[in-house]
């Protein structure tokens, strides 16, 4: 029987102070909804701190642009597994949600005329895939760092209610499956208190660090993903994963391809600009997974960089020192503290990196989440913990700060509108959920004897980075698929000796890798099963021929994965090609 | 792979189990080619010891988590490299606040302050359909101000913001100040001058640059002071 457990009530709960739960806070608390926002770090520490490059907007600055030009980018990026009603949705608002984050007082960089500067990305195009376009809005390499700092700012400016260093464990939903709130525990003392809401939104980012090689932060642990897999939300798309072109080689750590952006140039260990050979197009601004597929070809094929050949060279030595200083400053900054190299004289060494998870909890374009035909009353997803589906099998650089703000805010108007409509007060919570997330607790505060979980996770991450990175081989996805399984085992038994009530980092690994393990499952069992190879996921059994060009097989894989927890089954929707008013991106063959 | 052997000289505290703080002597093992930084070292320690609590995030110094003082003077331990080091590594959690637990304080203070100066645009002229325009020059005083990541480093190896931190705003929030002050798109520069014009909440700063020499970021609150002092000179005069 649970003691008695304190229950706070609100409005909204908002869970993760990223980019996306920030401006979904904001919506909420500038329309007076009481708001609880939950987060285990303070908010301005989230990993959109990290994001570099830009936020996309056919703002047309520099040139013309037009958001049908950025929608058609966002579809083939996807290569075709995107939703085209969220995909135009998105694109069609981008230049407004950045018009008010320029008003919020975000400090972006300027153009000589005094509005926003804009610069070249990865399979940014106009006119429908013709040639680069400057759509990336920029404050020079720390875009995500201005912009996290500016939507908190405005949250300060808003009183928002902030509930930092608080841990969600578990969403609690009631007989009929509608979300009540979430159970949490506080860090500092790890009391453990029910948050009540008529309406509750998770934007809790992505959980990179399932892989051993990640640009993630530590904090990246899927923990919305763990808490809706357990609530018996199915995971959509979870196959899909980006390998970013440049992380700094053996740290690990991000750098921009709005270096590429800025004219950088990849090399390989002959001193070819190789890019030309597979991109002959967009070169070095071809989507990310096109990229990273020839670079790590590269290196297979002999032709790395350094004493292992094992990474490829950015170049940006050609470029004029002022603009490295102005508009990639940052960039600077940390190839020199963990490359070792000053970027003015000598070129970076760089490999692809597990970046960006492109599935999540599936929603449709305003954030609420749906299961089968069914929304979820109450409950509702954004940011990269979401599946729109807006990146399909493969996202554009600068459309993951895009999606923050687009459906971060269209959440928040969901959720204002679900509150208004909600019965005044709210029902009783229904214990079931309650009492499994205190006894996850209690297992770990009794447990003896058992796995170590620093062993667990690193048995997780390796299996992951062998089996399911770059490029995925038939009979290693299999036998993935096995020590997969098996690794969820060893979570079950994880011990932690440390039982302190004081702010316990040792439990919170424990309670991640919880969370991190339903979200690896779901990856490897996915990628498994799909047969065919669609961007991110690149298989080779999935042959080039004229009935599947580049492997991709529309006519049985044009359709989204959907990974349950209970039996690990799987099922499939369709994708929707059918924009919200403008003509749908036909199927084609992808090329750059 | 090649490891060496790392000497640590931890501040060690838990409320729950120590009746007061020690200092724990330990060593841990690193890779000497993937794990050359601070943050790698005590990752590598919590393995050893569990019970090692500390915060950390992007390990790449953007977020500002992992603050510590380090032989002595405040850095981020994500891109501090090992090997400039003196052995035993002596870390320490921030100076001047409340330890909750071993190299985690209680920073409720530091963010008060902060939140104090009004962090945010205050413009109360519509906004118009398009962006705000602002000169390359105009958005180029805001570099050097904009970066900061709220790590503390600054506040807490100022002795007047130890003596003062309920009253003083200290070097990170009067950095922030400056901030808005500097944005041509802010109106409230003469409502910000006046919050400051204060005994303890600006004048407190006696510029002795420990700020700008631990700022992870080579920021510098004092010269942003100074130039918050210059303007109540100007408008005075």
């Amino acid at each position: 029987m649970t003691k008695a457990i304190p229950v706070r009530k609100f409005d909204a709960i908002i869970v993760g102070a990223g980019g996306a739960g920030l401006r979904a806070a904001l919506q909420l608390s500038e329309a007076g909804m009481k708001t609880a926002v939950l987060s285990k770090v303070f908010p301005t520490r989230s990993h959109t701190v990290a994001a570099q490059g830009g936020v996309s907007a056919s703002l047309g600055n520099s040139e013309p642009d037009h958001w049908t030009w950025h929608m058609y980018d966002t579809v083939k990026g996807s290569d075709w597994l995107g939703d085209q009603d969220a995909i135009e949705f998105m694109c069609r608002e981008a230049p407004n949600v950045v018009i008010e984050l320029e008003h919020y007082g975000m400090p972006f960089d300027r153009n000589s005329d005094g509005t926003i500067y804009q610069r070249p990305f990865g399979g940014h195009m106009s006119n429908f895939g013709e040639k680069p376009v400057r759509r990336a809005c920029a404050a020079a390499d720390r875009t995500g760092h201005a912009m996290l700092h500016a939507l908190y700012q405005r949250n300060v400016r808003a009183n928002t209610q902030f509930f930092v260093e608080w841990m969600a464990l578990d969403l609690i939903r009631d007989e009929k499956g509608n979300v009540q709130g979430v159970v949490a525990m506080e860090m500092e003392t790890s009391e453990i208190v029910i948050f009540q809401a008529k309406a509750t939104l998770f934007a809790t980012g992505g959980a990179g660090r399932i892989y051993s090689s990640s640009t993630n932060a530590f904090i990246n642990t899927g923990d919305g993903l763990g808490m809706a897999a357990r609530a018996g939300v199915p995971l959509e798309d979870m196959e899909f994963w980006q390998f970013h072109p440049t992380g700094v080689a053996g740290a690990g750590v991000l750098i921009t391809e709005g270096v590429r952006g800025e004219g950088g140039i990849l090399r390989n260990s002959d001193g070819e600009r190789f890019m030309e050979r597979y991109a002959p197009n967009a070169k070095d601004l071809a989507s990310r997974d096109v990229v990273s597929r020839a670079m790590v070809t590269e290196i297979n094929e002999g032709r790395g960089c350094g004493p292992n050949k094992d990474h490829v060279l950015l170049d940006i030595t050609h470029l004029d020192p002022e603009v490295i200083m102005s508009k990639l400053p940052g960039i600077r900054e940390i190839s020199i503290k963990f490359a070792g190299v000053d970027p003015i004289k000598a070129p970076i060494p760089v490999v692809p990196t597990c970046h960006y998870q492109m599935g999540g909890i599936p929603t449709n374009y305003k954030g609420e989440v749906v299961v089968g035909a069914e929304i979820v009353k109450g409950f509702y997803a954004a940011g990269e913990c979401a599946c729109a589906s807006v990146h399909g099998a493969n996202r554009l650089g600068t459309n993951s700060l895009l999606d923050l703000l687009v459906f971060g805010k269209s959440s928040g108007n969901s959720m204002i509108d679900f509150i208004k409509s909600a019965p005044k007060d709210l029902p009783e919570v229904a214990m079931a959920d309650v009492e499994r997330s205190v006894a996850r607790v209690a297992r770990l505060d009794n447990q003896t004897n058992g796995t170590n979980v620093n062993d667990a996770r690193l048995a997780m991450q390796r299996t992951m980075q062998a089996h399911a990175g770059v490029f995925r081989f038939n009979d290693m996805l299999k036998e993935g698929v096995k020590k997969i399984l098996e690794v969820e085992q060893m979570v079950k038994t994880t011990m932690i000796a440390d039982k302190s009530k004081t702010f316990n980092t040792a439990r919170l690994e424990a309670l991640e890798l919880e969370n991190l393990i339903e979200v690896a499952k779901a990856t490897m069992i996915s990628a498994e099963a799909r047969k065919e190879s669609r961007g991110a996921h690149v298989r080779d059994d999935a042959l080039d021929v004229p009935e599947t060009p580049n492997g991709r097989d529309d006519a049985n894989w044009l359709k989204h994965t959907l990974w349950h927890r209970e039996d690990n089954r799987l099922e499939y929707k369709p994708v929707n090609l059918q924009p919200l008013t403008a003509p749908s991106v036909a199927l084609k063959t992808r090329s750059y | 792979m090649t490891t060496q052997s790392v000497k640590f000289r931890v501040y060690r505290y838990d409320p729950d189990k120590d009746a007061k703080p020690y200092m724990q002597d330990i060593s841990v093992e690193v890779d000497t080619t993937t794990e050359r930084k601070l943050l790698d070292a005590l990752v590598k320690l919590k393995v050893v010891d569990e019970s090692l609590s500390f915060r950390r995030s992007c390990r790449e110094g953007v977020c500002g988590s992992d603050a510590m003082n380090i032989n002595g003077k405040n850095g981020l331990a994500c891109i501090t490299d090992i090997d400039t080091l003196k052995q035993p590594i002596e870390v320490r959690p921030l100076p001047g606040l409340p330890v909750i637990r071993d190299l985690i304080v209680d920073m409720t203070q530091f963010f008060k302050q902060y939140h104090s100066i009004k962090p945010y645009v205050i413009n109360d002229s519509p906004a118009p359909d398009r962006e705000r325009l602002q000169s390359q020059e105009d958005r180029k005083e805001l570099d050097g101000l904009y970066e900061c990541i709220l790590c503390a480093c600054c506040s807490t190896s100022c002795p007047s913001f130890w003596w003062n931190p309920d009253k003083f705003v200290g070097p990170a929030g009067l950095l922030a100040a400056y901030r808005f002050i500097a944005d041509t798109r802010d109106e409230a520069t003469s409502q910000r001058l006046d919050d400051l014009e204060d005994p303890y909440r600006l004048f407190r700063c006696h510029s002795i640059m420990n700020c700008v020499d631990v700022c992870p970021k080579e920021l510098n609150p004092t010269k942003a002071i100074g130039k918050i002092k210059d303007l109540m000179v100007k408008r005075i005069s």
